[in-house]
């Protein structure tokens, strides 16, 4: 490997992270700033122009602390579902031989590849008409409730555990809720972070479905709250930006402290053989 | 699982189980495990799969709950008022610009930081998770740090001075299109770097030293070998970023106000949602649909064709 090579490739990658992380750093900036400062010296902070005033202004206009709670709802109830249902079915196609297995697998593949766009119609027919589920949290929730990525990470990670460890178990006469639960879960807590990650960034981020079927702002996740303030009430305001920016600031911070704090489970490999299957 | 296994478990069930085992195999708690996740693919992903279809050949409209109502089967009728619809036809347009941005774009930047950061020893779990931050980070958020640096009186235009296009970005016919073909790439990249780390993994390390022996440089190395080697990866990346892009919505609903100016950057499923949901027309948006995944599957498989050959 040459000098001009590894300089080059530092040059890459520098230019690279400061395309990714500018917009994040120049979001906080813009956030504190008391009048929008566009120019090129309003990207670095100055002192005459920071104020908390736009994270009061937004919190005034969208309750931040609701759209939190519903965000948070909205997440945790994906996350419930994913995990329960996805340990289950990635247990059984891992573990245990029953007749149907084959056909549940492909049509965990399958489900990953039909995009939301075709259903979305039918789902707002029936969540919202039929089952009347407008702004109720599980009309949000139900459309997540499996998520076949995590599924496949759960089937891979069970499915390289020992499988001597199971028949000694069974011999012991173990049930296989007992296999399950004291067995196969305590190990696959890799995979289980792995997943709750994977899901969590989807509805917590999700912001087409969560619009269609809320109108009251008072069950709103965040995302849904600051695009309305975004698209309707943002331009009619002294400094627009100010506190749409603070608004997206609180919106971005808890899913990317969890991703730095957790960023070792978030790996090429498990990713790869969970979109992969 | 092994027969032995078989055997050790079929002692210790009781006599009398072995016709119960024909009918659902070894073990069939297996699909009692799998019962709550099947029944949610059939209630929210078969059955509506089905209806969506169903709508987009009958005459459906909203109607009271509960209220009986006819809805005839109209034949072709829909997908006839979708694609006879200019603002239709020019949302597959504005989706085709930005397919041939985003995906080429994509498949090129990732492989390429990919490549880059493998090779990296230092600083690589900062750079990993630098490179995903605005993949895990939600749209309407960072869609709000693109407007403050894109709009007409904004950073990147006081950078570019007179070489800013004039109306703004995403404002202008021209550029709102492209610049939401470059803010998706910059968004999704990250994830894309991940599956490339991953397919970099697989590629063996003799293809490297046998190119190098035969004395290929950095250059030739990467086309040679990295490229050949990461093919499964870049049809998968093909592939995931078609579906991503045909689903555009928030994007143009947020950025340039609702695929603006004058429908320059409206998805289709941007249309879905106005034609569908605010002017009541759930039958053309479904048929809409059903164009568009139809579309998004001839997509895929030519990019099969031509990039996942083994040759």
């Amino acid at each position: 490997m040459s000098r001009t090579q590894t300089i080059l490739r530092g040059i890459v990658l520098g230019v690279g992270a400061l395309a990714f992380l500018f917009p994040f750093y120049y979001m906080v900036i813009g956030s504190l700033q008391t009048a929008p400062d566009a120019t090129v010296a309003g990207a670095f902070p100055n002192p005459a122009n920071i104020t908390g005033e736009n994270y009061v202004n937004i919190n005034s206009r969208i309750n931040l602390a609701t759209g939190l709670i519903n965000s948070g709802i909205f997440t945790g109830g994906v996350l419930l579902c994913t995990l329960v249902f996805g340990i289950l079915v990635g247990y059984a196609l891992a573990v245990l031989q029953w007749r149907g297995r084959g056909m549940t697998f492909a049509l965990v593949i399958l489900v990953q590849v039909v995009p939301f766009q075709l259903l979305m119609i039918p789902l707002y027919v029936l969540i919202a008409r039929d089952y009347g589920l407008t702004d109720n949290y599980l009309g949000m929730i139900l459309p997540f409730a499996i998520n076949s990525t995590a599924v496949v990470i759960f089937r891979q990670f069970f499915l390289q555990l020992p499988k001597e460890l199971f028949e000694a178990a069974r011999i012991d006469g173990a049930s296989e809720i007992k296999l399950l639960w004291s067995i196969a879960i305590p190990l696959a807590r890799p995979a289980i972070i792995t997943g709750v990650l994977l899901t969590f960034i989807g509805p917590w981020n999700e912001f087409l479905w969560p619009f269609l079927i809320t109108k009251d702002a008072g069950k709103q996740p965040l995302a849904v709250s600051l695009a309305n303030y975004i698209s309707n009430v943002a331009a009619s305001t002294a400094n627009p930006f100010g506190a749409t920016l603070a608004g997206a600031v609180v919106l971005a911070v808890p899913v990317v402290v969890l991703f730095i704090v957790f960023q070792r489970y978030f790996i090429s490999s498990d990713l790869g053989s969970g979109v992969k299957g | 699982m092994t027969t032995a296994t078989a055997r050790r478990a079929g002692v210790s069930l009781p006599p009398g189980s072995s016709r119960r085992h024909k009918v659902f195999g070894k073990n069939p708690l297996g699909l009692l495990f799998s019962a709550p996740y099947l029944i949610f693919v059939i209630l929210i992903f078969a059955y509506p799969l089905v209806y969506a279809i169903w709508i987009a050949f009958h005459d459906f409209f909203f109607a009271a709950p509960g209220a009986q109502v006819d809805r005839p089967f109209v034949g072709l009728d829909n997908f006839v008022t979708a694609l006879t619809d200019p603002a239709v036809l020019r949302s597959f347009l504005n989706v085709g610009i930005f397919l041939v941005i985003n995906v080429p774009l994509t498949v090129v930047l990732s492989m390429l930081l990919a490549t880059a950061l493998n090779k990296v020893v230092h600083l690589r779990a900062f750079l990993r998770v630098a490179f995903y931050v605005p993949y895990v980070t939600a749209s309407v958020a960072v869609v709000a740090v693109w407007l403050f640096l894109f709009n007409g009186g904004g950073l990147v235009n006081s950078i570019l001075g007179p070489l800013a296009p004039d109306p703004s970005w995403l404002i202008n016919s021209a550029w709102a299109m492209p610049t939401i073909a470059i803010f998706v790439t910059w968004k999704q990249l990250g994830f894309y770097i991940l599956l490339y780390l991953s397919a970099l993994q697989n590629v063996p390390k003799e293809l490297y030293e046998s190119a190098s022996t035969d004395g290929a440089g950095a250059v030739r190395q990467f086309f040679s070998v990295t490229v050949p080697g990461v093919r499964p990866a870049t049809v998968l990346v093909l592939l995931v970023s078609t579906i991503t892009g045909a689903n555009l919505f928030t994007e143009p609903y947020l950025l340039t106000g609702g695929g603006g100016p004058d429908g320059a950057s409206a998805s289709p499923v941007l249309i879905m949602y106005q034609k569908g949901l605010q002017q009541g027309q759930p039958d053309v948006a479904s048929a809409i649909g059903v164009v568009l995944v139809i579309g998004v599957l001839i997509i895929a498989f030519v990019q099969n064709r031509l990039v996942g050959r083994e040759d």
